[in-house]
């Protein structure tokens, strides 16, 4: 699937950015590179562009883009929350699931 | 970039001895002015960046005391991610950071890094590493991250340079970093990193490196960080300036042969991994998640929310536009007022004649049509330096860019567009907060369109005179009025749709915003971001405003009529002067042009008056029919212009020729310092004269649609 695609709220992992060259370099040098972690935050009053949250920054890009961006949806936001945890010393401050369990 | 001959007094091209050039380079919105401002202090004027050239007004820091002090130029870089660059515009960071295109070579960088947002900002400063720039680094916004911070010490230990914590907006760790560029100066700091990319990349890099031209080579360590730098920007389609041809064609063969893999992918992907695996030592986390984060996500769920949202962003748009046309009206009375009252001091006072006439009429109204824009402009640069730094802009931006795309411009080009409802003047001062030249251009191009205030009076006398307040429960004259501003929304809009996709077509650029978080903007920015566009406007665009003012004051009132008959009245002698004014001439000589529109040549001097601003229209047309100097109230102007005849009796003015007046002014291009202010935003002349052509071209044409079809169907 693509970002494009994704529902408000989700979170997902960046798999692949394809389309323009400048697009695609400028989105990965953002921070945005394969295995990233990406939250769907919200969507404009139009339905375009759609607001994202990348390495704690909130990012902004069209639809129309986004379609280039291929991710992978988390089963469930608190497993992939936990297992990210697990896999790394990385994570901040736990997403509040984690501390409930 | 090597060795230690940076700290001494350089002499520059010109011969005369310059201090040491020290860069400001960070991303945006992570404090770098601020920071430049708390180091400068209050005779640095603020930076600009037009075209592709950086226009430097660099500010001075002395470094020290006593013997030993140093005073450094400090040169303030456009906000950046990373040095790979597309278009001339990004190629700006690379050439100034390197020396390179001409620019002065810098002793040291200053790069400015977000403590909240640390390892996508710290992926400038390994590039600036691995290119071997000295540099130091300020670890700003530490106030933001008091709750977890991460360790300066660390960083150093990572990358191998300086790195002190700051924050601009306090005040806070200046006497640090003045102490460590002054060190920097004396050593230059290189920073020790290097990053492993995959085999085939490295093998890549060899190919290229043997193709950099050798005013490009030096170490070995730079040399392959130029390498990566060329194969991450060139390719077939970029539009870098003064790129070596052999270059080129290594970093095509090698973009050819790469076969499946993306070369980009390879660089980032591997500074990202890198950084990543340093990100636990250095005390940050990969995925921060701030309080102040947590703030601006809270806010913005009002404040992008599509129903709430919309209100309060309508409810901002509101006051500012007000604010450009009401607030600003009394400041603009009291301009306009004083220089009345000069004009008529010095009438009084200096002995009549030329010199006397050309100081009063040509001097003091210049300087007052110079001086008349400043309240608009320090109001919109008021709103336009909180909404900046306060973070809404990317959110108007946000709200905006469904609308702004179908005219194939983004969200940024609203408020700028918006404010030429007010005056196109400080509209286009204002499209400098888009990043891309394209998009400016367009957005330049298209704002003098939008029915500016000037335009009013000139409406208000037509309307007044010409239509009937109401036919039945129509109420014409209100209805006109909407109307016009419907009409020129519509033009702005098909022409911005069309100019887009054929003068400046440009590349498509696409849209890539960061929403950063809220913060509360800071007095003294806003002072002088207000009061630098002022100063930029008043030195460079009024000083042309001024020279046209005393060229159309010579235009309209020499050659001096012969002598007139002693009964005349001052009115009748005023009138008679200027139909005898090479302006006169001037109107009557294109009356040719203006009659198939509907107008005589009395009119045609009314629009060539009209250069100075749309509303002296109003004030040439009393002169014309010598009724005196007229506002729009103006109850004698507007029964001349009703009882005005042509020879054979028929009335010159009709409500058809009203229309088509109307329509004439809210195409045409009549304002010089539209003008004026384009040629100091594009620096060259070519787009003001583009603009003024397009503008008269379509003003003519939907006049003389109007008029002679109004004339087809029997009007």
């Amino acid at each position: 699937m693509t970002l494009a695609h994704a529902r408000i709220g989700e979170y997902l992992t960046v798999e692949h950015i394809g389309g323009e060259r400048s697009f695609r370099r400028r989105l990965m040098e953002l921070g945005l590179v394969p295995g990233t972690q990406v939250e769907m935050v919200g969507v404009a009053p139009f339905g375009d562009p759609i607001e994202l949250l990348v390495r704690g920054c909130s990012l902004s890009i069209r639809r129309g883009e986004a379609l280039w961006v291929s991710v992978r949806r988390h089963r469930d936001v608190a497993a992939s929350c936990c297992e990210d945890k697990a896999l790394s010393v990385a994570v901040a401050t736990p997403c509040g699931s984690c501390t409930s369990r | 970039m090597t060795g230690g001959d940076t700290a001494a007094v350089v002499p520059s091209s010109s011969g005369r001895p310059t201090h040491p050039l020290v860069v400001v380079v960070g991303n945006p919105n992570v404090g770098k002015t601020t920071l430049f401002n708390r180091l400068t202090g209050k005779n640095a004027r603020v930076g600009n960046y037009a075209g592709v050239t950086v226009e430097r007004r660099p500010g001075r820091l002395r470094l020290g005391e006593g013997a030993d002090a140093v005073s450094v130029e400090l040169l303030d870089l456009p906000g950046c991610y990373s040095l790979s660059a597309r278009s001339a515009e990004e190629q700006i960071a690379i050439n100034a950071v390197l020396g390179f295109g001409g620019n002065p070579k810098p002793a040291l960088a200053l790069v400015v890094v977000d403590a909240g947002q640390l390892i996508r900002n710290l992926y400038l400063v390994l590039q600036l590493v691995e290119l071997q720039v000295p540099l130091v680094v300020a670890l700003n916004m530490m106030d933001e991250v008091d709750d977890d911070p991460p360790s300066p010490a660390a960083i150093e230990r990572v990358l191998g340079v300086p790195v002190v914590p700051t924050s601009a907006r306090q005040g806070v760790g200046l006497t640090e970093l003045k102490q460590r560029l002054l060190e920097g100066l004396r050593q230059p700091p290189l920073g020790h990193v290097r990053v492993e990319y995959p085999a085939p990349l490295e093998r890549d890099l060899g190919q290229v490196i043997v193709a950099l031209p050798a005013a490009w080579r030096s170490t070995p360590a730079r040399d392959r960080a130029l390498a990566l730098w060329s194969l991450t920007s060139i390719d077939e389609h970029d539009e870098l300036h003064d790129v070596d041809p052999r270059l080129r064609a290594a970093c095509l063969t090698v973009h050819r042969a790469a076969d499946g893999r993306d070369v980009d992918d390879e660089v980032i992907t591997t500074r990202y991994a890198f950084l990543d695996r340093q990100a636990g030592t250095m005390h940050t986390h990969v995925d921060q998640h701030l309080r102040k984060r947590q703030t601006s996500e809270r806010l913005d769920r009002v404040l992008l929310h599509p129903i709430w949202g919309f209100a309060v962003f309508m409810a901002v748009m509101l006051v500012l536009f007000q604010s450009l046309f009401s607030w600003a009206s009394p400041a603009i009375a009291v301009v306009e007022d004083a220089t009345g009252w000069l004009q008529q001091r010095m009438a009084a006072h200096l002995p009549a004649g030329m010199v006397s006439d050309l100081l009063r009429e040509g001097v003091v109204g210049g300087v007052g049509n110079v001086v008349v824009f400043l309240p608009q402009i320090l109001l919109l640069f008021f709103f336009i330096s909180i909404l900046e730094d306060s973070g809404y802009m990317a959110r108007i931006a946000f709200l905006m860019d469904r609308i702004m795309k179908a005219l194939g411009l983004h969200g940024r080009a609203f408020v700028p567009m918006l404010s030429g409802f007010a005056c196109a003047v400080p509209a286009i001062l204002a499209t400098r907060t888009m990043e891309q030249q394209r998009d400016r251009l367009l957005t330049m191009m298209v704002i003098p369109l939008m029915t500016c205030s000037a335009r009013l009076p000139v409406y208000t006398l037509i309307i007044a005179a010409l239509f009937p307040p109401a036919v039945g429960w129509w109420p014409v004259q209100g209805l006109l009025m909407v109307a016009m501003y419907v009409f020129s929304i519509v033009v702005t809009l098909v022409a911005a749709a069309v100019l887009g996709r054929t003068v400046i077509q440009g590349e498509h650029v696409p849209l890539i915003l960061e929403l950063p978080p809220y913060r509360v903007p800071d007095p003294r920015s806003i002072l002088r971001m207000m009061f630098g566009r002022a100063g930029v406007f008043l030195r460079e665009a009024g000083t042309v405003i001024l020279a046209c003012t005393v060229v159309l004051w010579v235009l309209l009132s020499f050659p001096r009529p012969p002598g007139h008959s002693p009964g005349e009245s001052p009115e009748a002698v005023r009138q008679s002067a200027l139909a005898y004014s090479w302006g006169g001439r001037l109107g009557r000589a294109i009356e040719p042009a203006l009659k198939p529109l509907g107008f005589d040549w009395k009119i045609g001097v009314g629009i060539i008056g009209a250069f100075a601003a749309r509303e002296v229209f109003v004030s040439t047309m009393g002169l014309v029919y010598g009724v005196g100097e007229q506002d729009d109230e103006a109850v004698p102007l507007r029964r001349k212009i009703q009882a005005e005849r042509y020879p054979d009796g028929r009335p010159v003015y009709t409500p058809l020729v009203g229309l088509s007046l109307m329509v004439f002014f809210a195409l045409a291009c009549q304002c010089m310092s539209t003008l004026a202010v384009t040629r100091r935003e594009t620096r060259s002349w070519r787009w003001p004269i583009f603009m003024f052509t397009y503008m008269m071209g379509l003003a003519w044409v939907a006049s003389f649609v109007v008029y002679q079809g109004g004339r087809l169907v029997g009007l």
